[in-house]
Protein backbone atom coordinates (compact mmCIF):
# COMPACT_ATOMS: atom_id res chain seq x y z
CA UNK A 1 0.00 0.00 0.00
CA UNK A 2 1.36 3.40 -0.51
CA UNK A 3 -0.81 5.38 0.82
CA UNK A 4 -2.37 3.79 4.21
CA UNK A 5 -4.46 6.14 6.39
CA UNK A 6 -6.17 4.82 9.76
CA UNK A 7 -8.26 6.01 12.24
CA UNK A 8 -7.44 9.75 11.54
CA UNK A 9 -9.37 12.28 13.24
CA UNK A 10 -8.74 16.28 12.89
CA UNK A 11 -10.38 18.75 15.25
CA UNK A 12 -10.05 22.34 14.56
CA UNK A 13 -10.21 23.96 17.70
CA UNK A 14 -10.93 27.88 18.34
CA UNK A 15 -12.22 29.84 21.13
CA UNK A 16 -15.45 29.58 19.79
CA UNK A 17 -16.25 26.54 18.48
CA UNK A 18 -14.48 23.02 17.30
CA UNK A 19 -15.14 21.83 14.02
CA UNK A 20 -14.63 17.91 13.79
CA UNK A 21 -13.27 18.42 9.96
CA UNK A 22 -12.31 14.88 9.14
CA UNK A 23 -13.44 11.47 11.67
CA UNK A 24 -11.90 8.64 11.67
CA UNK A 25 -11.06 7.81 8.45
CA UNK A 26 -9.54 4.70 7.16
CA UNK A 27 -8.48 4.87 3.60
CA UNK A 28 -5.30 2.85 1.51
CA UNK A 29 -4.79 3.48 -1.64
CA UNK A 30 -2.48 0.68 -3.51
CA UNK A 31 0.58 1.12 -6.18
CA UNK A 32 -0.61 2.38 -9.35
CA UNK A 33 -3.73 3.21 -8.43
CA UNK A 34 -5.57 6.70 -9.10
CA UNK A 35 -8.07 7.10 -5.97
CA UNK A 36 -10.79 10.16 -5.68
CA UNK A 37 -11.83 11.39 -2.66
CA UNK A 38 -15.26 13.02 -3.69
CA UNK A 39 -17.62 15.19 -1.70
CA UNK A 40 -19.17 18.91 -1.38
CA UNK A 41 -16.90 21.94 -0.05
CA UNK A 42 -16.29 21.19 3.85
CA UNK A 43 -16.61 17.67 3.66
CA UNK A 44 -12.94 16.92 4.84
CA UNK A 45 -11.07 16.16 1.95
CA UNK A 46 -8.45 19.24 1.59
CA UNK A 47 -7.60 18.24 5.41
CA UNK A 48 -7.24 14.71 5.10
CA UNK A 49 -4.96 15.75 2.18
CA UNK A 50 -3.40 18.42 4.32
CA UNK A 51 -2.51 15.75 6.67
CA UNK A 52 -1.12 12.91 4.27
CA UNK A 53 1.18 16.08 2.45
CA UNK A 54 2.93 16.92 6.41
CA UNK A 55 0.91 20.40 6.24
CA UNK A 56 -1.91 19.67 9.09
CA UNK A 57 -1.25 17.86 12.13
CA UNK A 58 -3.73 15.08 12.86
CA UNK A 59 -5.47 15.14 16.31
CA UNK A 60 -5.56 10.95 16.18
CA UNK A 61 -4.72 8.53 13.91
CA UNK A 62 -2.26 7.62 11.39
CA UNK A 63 -0.99 8.46 8.28
CA UNK A 64 1.56 6.26 6.37
CA UNK A 65 3.31 7.08 2.99
CA UNK A 66 5.51 4.33 1.30
CA UNK A 67 5.53 3.27 4.90
CA UNK A 68 6.56 6.34 6.50
CA UNK A 69 4.80 7.92 9.03
CA UNK A 70 3.94 11.53 7.87
CA UNK A 71 3.66 13.15 11.44
CA UNK A 72 6.77 11.76 13.24
CA UNK A 73 9.24 12.26 10.24
CA UNK A 74 7.46 14.47 7.50
CA UNK A 75 10.99 16.25 6.20
CA UNK A 76 11.45 12.33 4.75
CA UNK A 77 7.85 11.05 4.18
CA UNK A 78 8.07 14.67 1.75
CA UNK A 79 10.45 12.93 -0.75
CA UNK A 80 7.72 10.60 -1.64
CA UNK A 81 4.84 13.00 -1.82
CA UNK A 82 4.27 15.34 -4.49
CA UNK A 83 1.65 18.21 -4.35
CA UNK A 84 -0.77 20.27 -7.00
CA UNK A 85 -2.96 22.21 -4.08
CA UNK A 86 -6.08 23.73 -4.54
CA UNK A 87 -3.96 27.81 -5.62
CA UNK A 88 -1.22 28.36 -7.69
CA UNK A 89 2.19 27.66 -6.32
CA UNK A 90 4.35 27.90 -8.69
CA UNK A 91 7.26 30.49 -8.29
CA UNK A 92 6.79 33.58 -9.95
CA UNK A 93 10.34 34.77 -9.94
CA UNK A 94 11.64 31.60 -11.72
CA UNK A 95 10.64 30.94 -14.93
CA UNK A 96 8.71 27.58 -16.00
CA UNK A 97 12.16 25.73 -17.03
CA UNK A 98 13.65 27.19 -13.49
CA UNK A 99 10.73 26.14 -11.60
CA UNK A 100 11.41 22.66 -12.80
CA UNK A 101 15.23 22.79 -12.16
CA UNK A 102 15.05 24.41 -8.94
CA UNK A 103 12.54 21.87 -7.60
CA UNK A 104 14.12 18.57 -8.49
CA UNK A 105 17.33 20.67 -6.94
CA UNK A 106 15.43 20.96 -3.56
CA UNK A 107 15.03 16.85 -4.22
CA UNK A 108 18.69 16.50 -4.28
CA UNK A 109 19.09 16.47 -8.13
CA UNK A 110 22.45 17.19 -9.36
CA UNK A 111 22.89 20.04 -11.79
CA UNK A 112 23.14 17.52 -14.67
CA UNK A 113 20.24 15.54 -13.67
CA UNK A 114 17.86 18.31 -12.82
CA UNK A 115 18.49 19.45 -16.12
CA UNK A 116 17.58 16.71 -17.83
CA UNK A 117 14.75 16.09 -15.67
CA UNK A 118 13.49 19.25 -16.14
CA UNK A 119 13.50 18.85 -20.06
CA UNK A 120 12.30 15.75 -20.49
CA UNK A 121 9.19 17.24 -18.36
CA UNK A 122 9.00 20.22 -20.58
CA UNK A 123 8.45 17.83 -23.31
CA UNK A 124 6.20 15.54 -21.87
CA UNK A 125 3.90 18.26 -20.74
CA UNK A 126 4.16 19.74 -24.20
CA UNK A 127 5.81 22.52 -22.45
CA UNK A 128 9.26 23.07 -24.77
CA UNK A 129 8.10 26.36 -26.01
CA UNK A 130 7.33 27.94 -22.58
CA UNK A 131 10.43 27.42 -20.82
CA UNK A 132 11.58 30.52 -20.64
CA UNK A 133 8.11 32.44 -19.74
CA UNK A 134 7.38 33.23 -16.26
CA UNK A 135 4.32 31.68 -14.59
CA UNK A 136 2.38 35.02 -14.71
CA UNK A 137 2.80 35.16 -19.18
CA UNK A 138 1.08 31.54 -19.20
CA UNK A 139 -3.08 30.53 -18.89
CA UNK A 140 -4.62 28.90 -16.12
CA UNK A 141 -4.50 25.67 -17.53
CA UNK A 142 -1.11 25.74 -18.68
CA UNK A 143 0.46 27.37 -15.24
CA UNK A 144 -1.79 23.99 -13.69
CA UNK A 145 -0.32 21.56 -16.16
CA UNK A 146 3.29 23.37 -14.81
CA UNK A 147 2.09 22.21 -11.53
CA UNK A 148 1.78 18.66 -11.70
CA UNK A 149 5.01 18.21 -13.93
CA UNK A 150 6.58 19.93 -11.28
CA UNK A 151 4.73 17.96 -8.38
CA UNK A 152 6.06 14.65 -10.12
CA UNK A 153 9.47 16.09 -10.85
CA UNK A 154 10.84 14.27 -8.03
CA UNK A 155 9.46 10.94 -8.90
CA UNK A 156 7.42 10.68 -5.61
CA UNK A 157 5.16 7.13 -4.83
CA UNK A 158 1.96 9.36 -4.72
CA UNK A 159 0.36 12.39 -5.82
CA UNK A 160 -2.00 14.72 -4.44
CA UNK A 161 -4.34 16.76 -6.36
CA UNK A 162 -6.75 18.81 -4.68
CA UNK A 163 -9.25 20.03 -6.83
CA UNK A 164 -7.49 20.20 -9.62
CA UNK A 165 -10.55 21.50 -12.10
CA UNK A 166 -11.37 23.94 -9.65
CA UNK A 167 -11.21 27.55 -11.69
CA UNK A 168 -10.23 25.56 -15.23
CA UNK A 169 -12.05 26.00 -18.20
CA UNK A 170 -13.56 23.08 -19.92
CA UNK A 171 -10.87 22.76 -22.72
CA UNK A 172 -8.20 23.27 -19.52
CA UNK A 173 -9.85 20.51 -17.72
CA UNK A 174 -9.68 18.28 -19.94
CA UNK A 175 -6.03 18.53 -21.12
CA UNK A 176 -5.75 18.32 -17.40
CA UNK A 177 -7.28 14.85 -16.90
CA UNK A 178 -4.75 13.62 -20.03
CA UNK A 179 -2.26 14.61 -18.23
CA UNK A 180 -3.62 12.91 -14.92
CA UNK A 181 -4.36 9.46 -17.23
CA UNK A 182 -0.56 10.34 -18.69
CA UNK A 183 0.74 9.70 -15.04
CA UNK A 184 -1.51 6.40 -14.54
CA UNK A 185 0.00 5.19 -17.74
CA UNK A 186 3.39 5.65 -16.16
CA UNK A 187 2.40 3.86 -12.78
CA UNK A 188 2.09 6.64 -10.74
CA UNK A 189 -0.50 6.21 -7.79
CA UNK A 190 -2.38 9.77 -7.61
CA UNK A 191 -5.31 10.99 -4.95
CA UNK A 192 -7.35 13.56 -5.78
CA UNK A 193 -10.52 15.37 -4.17
CA UNK A 194 -12.91 16.72 -6.45
CA UNK A 195 -16.70 17.90 -5.79
CA UNK A 196 -17.29 17.72 -9.52
CA UNK A 197 -18.76 13.64 -9.57
CA UNK A 198 -18.12 13.38 -13.61
CA UNK A 199 -14.46 14.00 -12.53
CA UNK A 200 -14.38 11.16 -10.10
CA UNK A 201 -16.55 8.90 -12.68
CA UNK A 202 -14.12 9.96 -15.40
CA UNK A 203 -10.85 9.39 -13.91
CA UNK A 204 -10.97 7.10 -10.76
CA UNK A 205 -10.10 3.37 -10.35
CA UNK A 206 -11.65 3.76 -6.83
CA UNK A 207 -13.80 6.37 -5.24
CA UNK A 208 -14.35 7.49 -1.38
CA UNK A 209 -17.75 9.01 -1.06
CA UNK A 210 -16.93 11.91 1.90
CA UNK A 211 -19.52 14.01 3.35
CA UNK A 212 -18.79 15.92 7.14
CA UNK A 213 -15.45 14.21 7.96
CA UNK A 214 -16.55 10.39 7.31
CA UNK A 215 -16.30 8.08 4.03
CA UNK A 216 -20.15 7.05 3.15
CA UNK A 217 -18.89 4.78 0.96
CA UNK A 218 -16.08 2.87 -1.18
CA UNK A 219 -15.59 1.42 -4.56
CA UNK A 220 -15.03 1.48 -8.25
CA UNK A 221 -17.49 4.28 -10.08
CA UNK A 222 -19.16 1.40 -11.77
CA UNK A 223 -19.93 -0.22 -8.70
CA UNK A 224 -20.84 2.47 -6.60
CA UNK A 225 -23.20 3.01 -9.31
CA UNK A 226 -24.65 -0.57 -9.42
CA UNK A 227 -24.52 -1.39 -6.05
CA UNK A 228 -25.65 2.09 -4.51
CA UNK A 229 -29.16 1.36 -6.18
CA UNK A 230 -28.35 4.24 -9.20
CA UNK A 231 -30.88 3.53 -11.93
CA UNK A 232 -29.83 4.02 -15.67
CA UNK A 233 -32.86 6.40 -16.86
CA UNK A 234 -33.96 5.69 -20.79
CA UNK A 235 -36.84 8.08 -21.92
CA UNK A 236 -38.83 6.69 -25.05
CA UNK A 237 -40.70 9.47 -27.23
CA UNK A 238 -43.72 7.79 -28.89
CA UNK A 239 -45.68 8.81 -31.87
CA UNK A 240 -48.83 7.36 -30.15
CA UNK A 241 -50.14 8.04 -27.29
CA UNK A 242 -52.88 5.20 -27.34
CA UNK A 243 -53.45 2.63 -24.79
CA UNK A 244 -50.68 3.83 -22.77
CA UNK A 245 -51.22 1.98 -20.08
CA UNK A 246 -51.01 -1.13 -21.35
CA UNK A 247 -47.98 -0.56 -22.68
CA UNK A 248 -46.48 0.77 -19.13
CA UNK A 249 -47.81 -2.71 -17.76
CA UNK A 250 -46.06 -4.35 -20.14
CA UNK A 251 -42.94 -2.58 -20.17
CA UNK A 252 -42.87 -2.75 -16.05
CA UNK A 253 -42.95 -6.02 -16.40
CA UNK A 254 -39.61 -6.41 -18.15
CA UNK A 255 -37.32 -7.49 -15.74
CA UNK A 256 -34.38 -5.28 -15.43
CA UNK A 257 -37.04 -2.43 -15.17
CA UNK A 258 -37.33 -0.54 -12.36
CA UNK A 259 -40.15 1.71 -12.92
CA UNK A 260 -41.69 3.12 -15.78
CA UNK A 261 -43.41 6.60 -15.92
CA UNK A 262 -45.40 8.68 -17.98
CA UNK A 263 -43.85 11.68 -19.88
CA UNK A 264 -45.14 14.35 -22.43
CA UNK A 265 -44.74 12.43 -25.92
CA UNK A 266 -43.42 9.48 -24.30
CA UNK A 267 -42.79 7.15 -21.15
CA UNK A 268 -39.80 7.36 -18.92
CA UNK A 269 -38.28 4.08 -17.78
CA UNK A 270 -35.80 3.53 -14.77
CA UNK A 271 -33.43 0.56 -15.34
CA UNK A 272 -30.79 -1.62 -13.26
CA UNK A 273 -29.06 -2.14 -16.58
CA UNK A 274 -29.44 -1.75 -19.91
CA UNK A 275 -27.64 -4.73 -21.66
CA UNK A 276 -29.98 -6.51 -23.70
CA UNK A 277 -32.68 -4.22 -22.69
CA UNK A 278 -33.02 -2.35 -25.80
CA UNK A 279 -34.42 -4.74 -28.04
CA UNK A 280 -36.76 -5.52 -25.91
CA UNK A 281 -38.07 -1.95 -25.52
CA UNK A 282 -38.09 -1.19 -28.75
CA UNK A 283 -40.10 -4.49 -29.90
CA UNK A 284 -42.54 -3.64 -27.06
CA UNK A 285 -43.06 -0.29 -27.85
CA UNK A 286 -43.61 -0.39 -31.44
CA UNK A 287 -47.11 -0.19 -32.18
CA UNK A 288 -46.72 2.93 -30.92
CA UNK A 289 -44.08 4.40 -33.35
CA UNK A 290 -40.94 4.71 -31.29
CA UNK A 291 -39.67 8.43 -32.21
CA UNK A 292 -36.33 8.60 -30.18
CA UNK A 293 -34.28 6.85 -27.44
CA UNK A 294 -32.23 8.80 -25.18
CA UNK A 295 -30.14 6.62 -22.30
CA UNK A 296 -28.62 8.78 -19.25
CA UNK A 297 -26.02 6.40 -17.62
CA UNK A 298 -26.20 6.54 -13.59
CA UNK A 299 -24.19 9.28 -12.27
CA UNK A 300 -22.12 9.19 -8.91
CA UNK A 301 -24.36 12.39 -8.44
CA UNK A 302 -27.41 9.78 -7.93
CA UNK A 303 -25.33 7.83 -5.37
CA UNK A 304 -24.29 11.15 -3.13
CA UNK A 305 -27.92 12.13 -3.12
CA UNK A 306 -29.11 8.57 -2.07
CA UNK A 307 -26.34 8.67 0.29
CA UNK A 308 -26.79 12.28 2.09
CA UNK A 309 -30.34 13.34 1.06
CA UNK A 310 -29.01 16.35 -0.98
CA UNK A 311 -27.22 17.69 -3.94
CA UNK A 312 -23.45 17.79 -4.15
CA UNK A 313 -23.38 21.18 -4.78
CA UNK A 314 -25.79 22.25 -1.88
CA UNK B 1 15.11 -1.24 12.61
CA UNK B 2 12.26 0.08 11.41
CA UNK B 3 12.18 1.74 8.14
CA UNK B 4 11.44 5.23 9.63
CA UNK B 5 14.78 5.03 11.06
CA UNK B 6 16.38 3.84 7.67
CA UNK B 7 14.63 6.48 6.29
CA UNK B 8 15.88 8.81 8.87
CA UNK B 9 19.48 8.01 8.24
CA UNK B 10 19.22 8.58 4.50
CA UNK B 11 16.91 11.54 5.00
CA UNK B 12 19.61 13.52 7.00
CA UNK B 13 22.59 13.06 4.43
CA UNK B 14 19.92 14.55 1.57
CA UNK B 15 19.02 17.79 4.16
CA UNK B 16 21.98 19.31 3.25
CA UNK B 17 21.67 18.78 -0.79
CA UNK B 18 18.01 20.55 -0.22
CA UNK B 19 19.42 23.26 1.91
CA UNK B 20 21.84 24.01 -0.98
CA UNK B 21 18.77 24.03 -3.35
CA UNK B 22 17.32 26.42 -1.83
CA UNK B 23 20.29 28.82 -1.51
CA UNK B 24 20.79 28.48 -5.01
CA UNK B 25 17.46 29.61 -5.97
CA UNK B 26 17.44 33.13 -4.06
CA UNK B 27 21.17 33.18 -5.86
CA UNK B 28 19.67 32.60 -9.21
CA UNK B 29 16.44 34.91 -8.23
CA UNK B 30 18.93 37.61 -6.68
CA UNK B 31 21.34 37.49 -9.68
CA UNK B 32 18.60 38.55 -12.04
CA UNK B 33 17.56 41.30 -10.16
CA UNK B 34 21.01 42.63 -9.41
CA UNK B 35 20.72 46.14 -10.86
CA UNK B 36 17.51 47.06 -8.90
CA UNK B 37 18.92 45.21 -5.45
CA UNK B 38 22.10 47.44 -5.79
CA UNK B 39 20.11 50.77 -6.42
CA UNK B 40 17.73 49.91 -3.99
CA UNK B 41 20.24 49.60 -1.41
CA UNK B 42 22.69 52.76 -2.36
CA UNK B 43 19.95 55.19 -2.99
CA UNK B 44 19.14 56.00 0.67
CA UNK B 45 22.52 56.63 2.15
CA UNK B 46 24.18 57.81 -1.01
CA UNK B 47 21.57 60.93 -0.67
CA UNK B 48 21.75 60.75 3.32
CA UNK B 49 25.36 61.66 2.50
CA UNK B 50 25.05 63.76 -0.13
CA UNK B 51 22.76 65.78 1.63
CA UNK B 52 24.17 66.17 5.18
CA UNK B 53 27.99 65.67 5.04
CA UNK B 54 28.33 67.06 1.39
CA UNK B 55 25.80 69.93 1.15
CA UNK B 56 25.71 71.04 4.40
CA UNK B 57 29.19 71.78 5.30
CA UNK B 58 29.50 73.72 2.13
CA UNK B 59 26.35 75.22 2.83
CA UNK B 60 27.20 76.70 6.39
CA UNK B 61 24.72 74.09 8.43
CA UNK B 62 27.35 71.90 10.07
CA UNK B 63 27.00 73.08 13.86
CA UNK B 64 23.72 71.57 14.23
CA UNK B 65 24.83 68.63 13.57
CA UNK B 66 27.18 67.35 15.68
CA UNK B 67 30.46 68.97 14.16
CA UNK B 68 33.08 67.82 12.13
CA UNK B 69 33.05 64.28 13.63
CA UNK B 70 29.38 63.66 12.23
CA UNK B 71 30.95 62.15 8.84
CA UNK B 72 32.83 59.79 10.84
CA UNK B 73 29.45 58.83 13.52
CA UNK B 74 27.37 58.13 10.42
CA UNK B 75 29.86 55.86 8.96
CA UNK B 76 28.55 52.64 10.83
CA UNK B 77 25.18 53.83 11.54
CA UNK B 78 24.25 53.73 7.87
CA UNK B 79 25.93 50.65 7.65
CA UNK B 80 23.47 49.22 10.22
CA UNK B 81 20.77 50.78 8.38
CA UNK B 82 21.44 48.89 5.36
CA UNK B 83 22.10 45.80 7.08
CA UNK B 84 18.58 46.35 8.99
CA UNK B 85 16.51 47.07 5.70
CA UNK B 86 18.30 44.41 3.52
CA UNK B 87 16.87 42.26 6.32
CA UNK B 88 13.28 43.62 5.98
CA UNK B 89 13.29 43.50 2.06
CA UNK B 90 15.12 39.98 1.23
CA UNK B 91 12.66 38.17 4.09
CA UNK B 92 9.85 40.82 5.56
CA UNK B 93 8.02 41.85 2.54
CA UNK B 94 8.41 38.78 -0.06
CA UNK B 95 7.64 36.16 3.03
CA UNK B 96 4.10 38.41 3.83
CA UNK B 97 3.24 38.26 0.18
CA UNK B 98 3.90 34.89 -0.17
CA UNK B 99 1.92 34.09 2.92
CA UNK B 100 -0.89 36.47 2.60
CA UNK B 101 -1.41 36.57 -1.73
CA UNK B 102 0.66 34.34 -3.29
CA UNK B 103 1.25 31.17 -1.29
CA UNK B 104 4.25 30.88 -3.90
CA UNK B 105 6.55 29.24 -0.84
CA UNK B 106 4.62 26.14 -0.47
CA UNK B 107 7.03 24.51 -3.48
CA UNK B 108 9.90 24.95 -1.20
CA UNK B 109 8.09 24.24 2.45
CA UNK B 110 7.33 20.89 0.55
CA UNK B 111 11.13 20.17 -0.02
CA UNK B 112 12.41 17.32 1.96
CA UNK B 113 13.74 19.66 4.76
CA UNK B 114 12.44 19.99 8.29
CA UNK B 115 10.14 23.27 8.31
CA UNK B 116 12.74 25.25 10.60
CA UNK B 117 15.28 25.06 7.99
CA UNK B 118 13.19 26.38 5.18
CA UNK B 119 12.59 29.61 7.58
CA UNK B 120 16.26 29.36 8.88
CA UNK B 121 17.57 29.53 4.82
CA UNK B 122 15.30 32.35 4.41
CA UNK B 123 17.41 33.91 7.27
CA UNK B 124 20.96 32.61 5.95
CA UNK B 125 20.44 33.97 2.66
CA UNK B 126 19.06 37.56 4.08
CA UNK B 127 22.27 37.94 5.92
CA UNK B 128 24.55 37.49 2.69
CA UNK B 129 22.35 40.20 1.20
CA UNK B 130 22.86 42.67 4.37
CA UNK B 131 26.45 41.94 4.46
CA UNK B 132 26.92 42.93 0.40
CA UNK B 133 24.93 45.87 1.63
CA UNK B 134 26.78 47.48 4.34
CA UNK B 135 29.88 46.78 2.28
CA UNK B 136 28.55 48.61 -0.72
CA UNK B 137 27.49 51.20 1.77
CA UNK B 138 31.39 51.87 3.38
CA UNK B 139 33.05 53.50 0.22
CA UNK B 140 29.80 55.79 -0.10
CA UNK B 141 30.59 56.52 3.93
CA UNK B 142 33.88 57.10 2.91
CA UNK B 143 34.03 59.24 0.12
CA UNK B 144 31.03 61.10 -0.21
CA UNK B 145 31.33 63.26 2.80
CA UNK B 146 33.23 66.60 2.37
CA UNK B 147 34.32 66.36 5.98
CA UNK B 148 37.58 63.67 6.69
CA UNK B 149 35.94 60.93 7.71
CA UNK B 150 38.39 59.00 10.53
CA UNK B 151 37.78 54.84 10.12
CA UNK B 152 40.11 52.22 9.80
CA UNK B 153 39.60 48.90 10.95
CA UNK B 154 40.16 48.37 14.69
CA UNK B 155 39.76 45.01 14.97
CA UNK B 156 39.04 42.53 11.99
CA UNK B 157 37.26 40.10 14.22
CA UNK B 158 35.00 42.64 15.62
CA UNK B 159 33.98 43.67 12.25
CA UNK B 160 33.93 40.25 10.88
CA UNK B 161 31.65 38.94 14.31
CA UNK B 162 29.42 42.23 13.98
CA UNK B 163 28.82 41.47 10.37
CA UNK B 164 27.76 38.13 10.42
CA UNK B 165 25.49 38.98 13.85
CA UNK B 166 24.12 41.87 12.93
CA UNK B 167 23.03 40.46 9.61
CA UNK B 168 21.85 37.57 10.42
CA UNK B 169 19.76 39.42 13.30
CA UNK B 170 18.35 41.66 10.53
CA UNK B 171 17.11 38.41 8.53
CA UNK B 172 15.33 37.31 12.29
CA UNK B 173 14.12 40.11 12.45
CA UNK B 174 12.37 40.26 8.70
CA UNK B 175 11.52 36.43 9.31
CA UNK B 176 9.24 37.49 12.83
CA UNK B 177 7.91 40.40 10.53
CA UNK B 178 6.87 38.48 7.58
CA UNK B 179 5.57 35.72 9.08
CA UNK B 180 3.43 37.83 11.64
CA UNK B 181 2.22 40.48 9.80
CA UNK B 182 -0.41 40.63 6.69
CA UNK B 183 0.86 42.15 3.64
CA UNK B 184 -1.99 44.57 4.08
CA UNK B 185 -0.10 45.65 7.73
CA UNK B 186 3.48 45.93 6.06
CA UNK B 187 3.13 49.55 5.38
CA UNK B 188 2.31 50.24 9.06
CA UNK B 189 4.66 47.78 10.56
CA UNK B 190 7.22 50.20 8.80
CA UNK B 191 5.82 53.52 10.59
CA UNK B 192 5.45 51.81 13.61
CA UNK B 193 8.36 49.79 14.09
CA UNK B 194 11.01 50.40 10.98
CA UNK B 195 11.43 53.79 11.14
CA UNK B 196 11.55 54.19 15.24
CA UNK B 197 14.22 51.47 15.30
CA UNK B 198 16.13 53.43 12.89
CA UNK B 199 15.38 56.76 14.48
CA UNK B 200 16.46 55.16 17.85
CA UNK B 201 19.06 53.06 16.82
CA UNK B 202 21.96 54.93 17.36
CA UNK B 203 23.05 55.43 13.58
CA UNK B 204 23.00 59.29 13.98
CA UNK B 205 24.58 60.08 17.48
CA UNK B 206 26.45 57.26 19.39
CA UNK B 207 24.96 55.53 22.09
CA UNK B 208 27.24 57.67 24.85
CA UNK B 209 25.88 60.75 23.62
CA UNK B 210 22.69 59.46 25.02
CA UNK B 211 23.51 60.41 28.79
CA UNK B 212 22.22 63.55 29.07
CA UNK B 213 18.36 61.78 28.11
CA UNK B 214 18.95 58.97 30.64
CA UNK B 215 15.85 57.16 30.37
CA UNK B 216 15.88 57.17 26.52
CA UNK B 217 19.33 56.06 26.73
CA UNK B 218 18.08 52.92 28.94
CA UNK B 219 14.84 52.31 26.60
CA UNK B 220 17.34 52.08 23.85
CA UNK B 221 18.87 49.12 25.07
CA UNK B 222 16.03 47.02 23.75
CA UNK B 223 16.25 48.05 20.42
CA UNK B 224 18.44 45.88 18.03
CA UNK B 225 19.80 48.87 15.52
CA UNK B 226 21.46 49.99 18.63
CA UNK B 227 24.27 47.01 19.34
CA UNK B 228 24.72 46.77 15.08
CA UNK B 229 25.53 50.33 14.73
CA UNK B 230 27.22 50.64 17.98
CA UNK B 231 29.39 47.49 17.21
CA UNK B 232 30.54 48.29 13.78
CA UNK B 233 31.64 51.91 15.46
CA UNK B 234 33.47 49.83 17.50
CA UNK B 235 35.53 47.57 14.39
CA UNK B 236 35.54 50.84 12.43
CA UNK B 237 35.49 53.99 13.94
CA UNK B 238 37.10 53.36 17.61
CA UNK B 239 37.72 57.19 17.66
CA UNK B 240 34.07 57.72 18.66
CA UNK B 241 32.56 56.76 21.77
CA UNK B 242 31.43 53.33 21.27
CA UNK B 243 30.08 50.70 23.95
CA UNK B 244 32.40 47.35 25.08
CA UNK B 245 32.56 44.91 22.28
CA UNK B 246 31.57 41.78 24.15
CA UNK B 247 28.05 43.92 25.42
CA UNK B 248 27.27 44.33 22.18
CA UNK B 249 27.92 40.48 20.85
CA UNK B 250 26.03 39.41 24.00
CA UNK B 251 22.96 41.89 22.75
CA UNK B 252 23.36 40.81 19.34
CA UNK B 253 23.51 37.08 20.25
CA UNK B 254 20.33 37.75 22.61
CA UNK B 255 18.32 39.50 19.63
CA UNK B 256 19.28 36.71 17.27
CA UNK B 257 17.54 34.28 19.65
CA UNK B 258 14.02 35.93 20.61
CA UNK B 259 13.59 37.47 16.85
CA UNK B 260 14.63 33.89 15.94
CA UNK B 261 12.39 32.07 18.17
CA UNK B 262 9.55 34.54 16.91
CA UNK B 263 9.88 34.61 13.98
CA UNK B 264 9.88 30.35 13.74
CA UNK B 265 6.70 30.21 15.88
CA UNK B 266 4.65 32.28 13.08
CA UNK B 267 6.41 30.50 10.08
CA UNK B 268 5.69 27.74 11.61
CA UNK B 269 2.41 27.98 12.48
CA UNK B 270 1.77 29.71 8.82
CA UNK B 271 3.06 26.58 6.74
CA UNK B 272 1.25 23.89 9.51
CA UNK B 273 -2.46 24.02 10.54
Amino acid sequence: MIVEITGLTKIFRDKQQSVTAVDSIDLSVGQGELFGLLGPNGAGKTTTIGICTTRTLPTSGKVRIAGIDVVAHPAIARRNIGVVPQFNTLDRSLTIFENLYFHCKYFGFSGAEARERANALLKQFLLLERAKSFPSQLSGGLQQRIQIARAIAHRPAVLFLDEPSAGLDPQSRIAMWDAVRGLRAEGITVVLTTHYMEEADELCDRVAIIDHGKVLALDSPERLKTTLGANTRIELALHSSDSMQALTERLRSLPKVHSVEPMPGGLRLFAQRIDGLLPELVQAAQSHGVRDISINEPSLETVFIRLTGRDLRE
Amino acid sequence: MSSGTVAHTQGRVSYVGAFAGLMLRDLRVLRREIGPFVVRIIMQPLLFLFVFTFLFPRIGQMGALGGAIFATVLLPGLMAVAIMFSGIAAVALPLSQEFGITREIDDRVMCPLPVAAVAAEKVVFSAIQSILAALLVLPLAIWVPATPVYAHVASWPMLIATLILASLVAGALGLAIGSNVRPQQIGLVFSIVVVPITFLGCVYYPWAALYQIRWLQVLVLANPIVYMSEGLRTALTPGIPHMPSLYVLLALVVSLAVLGTIGLRGFLKKVIS
